[in-house]
């Protein structure tokens, strides 16, 4: 593996590739990870999406893209990634297409279809080898149908689904490890918040072949309910209190690439977001307070050791 | 002329074979598999190039061989019934994005009760998708139709996938004398794909299939492909004649069978149409006027193909291998709406249900069905839709039934 190019926040690009207005909400922490991942990817890209808010960027007529985009359906981007890459080496072996006309084929989805319905098609993809890069945005939970839960919800989050006094009743699913577990070229855990560790990850993944997968976790106002202004600093406390580790896996490893020093305590970032004021309102759920800490205590314990 | 015996199912590989394919998405499914099995044999020996690739659900298959033929290659898969289902958010998808490639489906009756055998319910289920659809009743047709199903897609005037369908078992897993085209000769037929504009390249990017705002915008590329859908009708006249003058075999739209003068005609699709056919050489004996109208089109609709071949005729029977649930045959009803009011249509036009799950249509049920029609004719009433069932069959499921209640007894009773 080469050396990174991106030793200092000065070394990131300065200009984005990606347009503005989008259809975005404000503050959206997963377009904040799009913009980055986009800058180091360039425009040689072909996006598939699936169903999700990222959806509306490609709107008739317009689109916030250099490259290239198709949108499949909620479960089967990483078919449709299958689709262009095995088409594109198809032409490229017959000499119709020059090797400088290739693309990178770009998977990019919500959490809804990464760890539920599309599954699957991923599975599918890395057990095939697919030489494609799969970018999740995620929001935890159906955030373009208004934020119902979904199998990245985390415990006890109140969505428009789970609005009972303890919030979500399941845990949120670790698909890092569900992708892990396929043997892929590479997977990492991102945050826009965190954009030097986002910039090295993704230059990594180019630089390798086969499956690429990548989760950004995507602090979202809308959803999430805490105001537009504070997404960076959410995002710096999901990595800062340990809720959101900072990880990839490549060769057979899981190496974490920030580990906190000194973790803050999982309420500093619980506290910021309405989605969690009823483990704070009216009054205080010690017990389950603990339970979300201990959690985030037994994860590093175990990297830790 | 060399005829080789061939199974439907590898007279549809070797239509995809000759049609110099560059791509397979395939997921297995009975009685489609043998299609996606004699190809990767064909491919793993190098006897032909292209590449297969096996995906995890006929979802992901109908997604890839969209993806791709959206890039600019020539697609070829296979699928059935649950599995035709199973994709069926794609079949629309793709239909949308004119992604024009070509896929056999082999028809075979949906669950439930879950079934292996034919009837023709699964691809009705595609008909309003956008994919084209060439209904088949021999081996040489489903090689033949594969053929000119990729000169209909890849029009500049249709860019549509097209479905050609075969009959589970009647055709796919029965061998008969099918001549298999030169290629040379095919390769004039069916020159390579132009895919155009429509690929993805690093210098000209592109956005495919993005979303709409509102109902302007979203019916206009709705009429769009209805229009596309339309031209194929005149487009696959020209390919049918194409067809004939390079090959010697004529594949029209609708088939008609010893029409002339008949007063009464069956219509039927697929390969139940040839015991509708045999039925017809006997009757004919009997001194009875009767036919046989084939539409081997059914999407694009030929209402104008069928309003000429049915004009002046007495009576018409529409013998469906399909089921609406609550409607009745989909072939009649869409009979009736392109017959309504047009000048010289058949006073009557009855509804028979055949062959569903593979059930067999005896030639006496024909005879009956003729009879029937032409009692209407001269009664000027048109009966019921009439659901094919005979007293042996309501024998052999009494007996079943009696054998379910007899398990289940000695079952309760602990026996």
């Amino acid at each position: 593996m080469n050396e990174s190019h991106f030793k200092r926040m000065k070394d990131l690009p300065s200009t984005h590739l990606l347009g503005t207005g989008t259809p975005m909400c404000s503050g959206c922490g997963g377009l904040e990870a799009l913009h980055e991942i986009y800058d180091i990817l360039g425009p040689n890209t072909v996006f598939v999406n699936a169903a999700g808010c990222m959806t509306l960027l490609a709107v008739y007529p317009f689109t916030p893209f250099r490259g290239s985009w198709l949108y499949a359906a909620m479960a089967s981007a990483p078919a449709g990634a299958q689709g262009i890459r095995d088409a594109l080496d198809i032409l490229i072996e017959q000499q119709r297409l020059p090797v400088a006309e290739d693309l990178q084929v770009v998977v990019l989805t919500g959490d809804g279809a990464a760890y539920g319905m599309g599954l699957s098609s991923t599975s599918g993809a890395m057990e095939r080898d697919l030489d494609f890069l799969y970018i999740c945005y995620d929001n935890e939970g159906y955030g373009n149908t208004g934020q119902q839960f979904s199998g990245a919800t985390p415990h006890a989050a109140r969505t428009a689904t789970s609005k009972g006094p303890h919030g979500f009743a399941g845990y949120k699913k670790d698909l890092f490890a569900i992708w892990a577990a396929h043997k892929p070229a590479y997977v990492a855990t991102v945050i826009g918040a965190e954009p030097l560790d986002l910039a090295r990850k993704v230059e990594k993944a180019m630089q390798l072949k086969g499956p690429r997968l990548i989760i950004a976790l995507a602090p979202c106002p809308t959803g999430w309910d805490y105001d537009p202004r504070e997404s960076a600093d959410i995002g710096k406390l999901a990595v800062s209190t340990g809720v959101w580790p900072l990880k990839e896996y490549i060769d057979g490893k899981v190496l974490h690439t920030k580990v906190p020093k000194q973790r803050q305590p999982v309420e500093a970032y619980l506290q910021k977001q309405g989605r969690f004021a009823h483990l704070f309102e009216p009054q205080r759920n010690e017990q389950l307070l603990q339970e979300l800490q201990h959690s985030v205590d037994r994860y590093w314990a175990a990297v830790e050791h | 002329m060399t005829r080789t015996l061939l199974t439907g199912n590898a007279a549809a590989a070797w239509g995809a074979r000759l049609a110099s394919i560059d791509y397979v998405p395939a997921f297995p499914i009975t009685p489609q598999t043998e299609i996606i099995e004699t190809l990767a044999a064909w491919l793993d020996r190098d006897e032909m190039p292209g590449r297969m690739v096996m995906l995890e659900s006929e979802h992901s298959m109908i997604t890839a061989a969209g993806a791709a033929a959206t890039s600019g290659v020539r697609v070829f898969t296979a699928t059935s019934s649950q599995g035709l289902l199973y994709g069926m958010e794609m079949v629309y998808t793709v239909a949308g994005w004119r992604a024009p490639f070509v896929m056999v489906n082999v028809s075979r009756g949906l669950a439930t009760p879950l079934t292996l055998e034919p009837d023709h319910t699964d691809i009705m289920a595609a008909r309003d998708s956008g994919f084209l659809q060439i209904h088949c009743a021999s081996c040489q047709e489903v090689l033949d139709s594969v053929l000119i199903a990729y000169r209909l897609a890849e029009d500049p005037r249709v860019r549509l996938p097209v479905i050609v369908n075969l009959d589970g078992f009647y055709l796919s897993f029965t061998r008969e004398p099918v001549e298999i085209p030169d290629p040379a000769t095919v390769s004039r037929f069916l020159p390579p794909f132009d895919a155009e504009s429509t690929r993805f390249s690093a210098s000209a990017p592109t956005s495919q299939a993005v979303a709409v705002l509102s109902g302007t915008p979203y019916s206009y590329f709705r009429y769009e492909s209805h229009l596309a859908a339309l031209n194929a009708i005149s487009v696959y006249d020209e390919a049918a004649e194409a067809f004939a003058d390079a090959f010697g075999r004529r594949h029209a739209a609708v088939e008609a069978y010893r029409c002339e003068e008949a007063d009464i005609v069956f219509v039927m699709i697929g390969s139940f149409a040839s015991k509708a056919r045999e039925a017809v050489d006997r009757l004919r004996e009997a001194g009875q006027a009767v036919g046989l109208v084939r539409p081997r089109l059914l999407r694009p609709f030929p209402a104008e193909h069928l309003q000429h071949l049915l004009a002046g005729k007495r009576g018409v029977a529409v013998i469906d291998q399909n089921l609406s649930m609550g409607l009745g045959g989909v072939l009649h009803s869409e009979l009736s709406s392109a017959l309504y009011g047009k000048s010289g249509a058949p006073a009557v036009l009855l509804s028979f249900i055949g062959g569903l799950g593979g059930r067999d249509i005896t030639p006496e049920e024909f005879y009956e069905i003729a009879a029937v029609t032409r009692q209407a004719v001269e009664d000027g009433v048109v009966p019921p839709p009439r659901l094919l069932y005979t007293r042996d069959e309501v024998r052999e499921i009494t007996k079943l039934q009696a054998i379910a209640h007899a398990e289940r007894n000695e079952l309760e009773s602990g026996e």
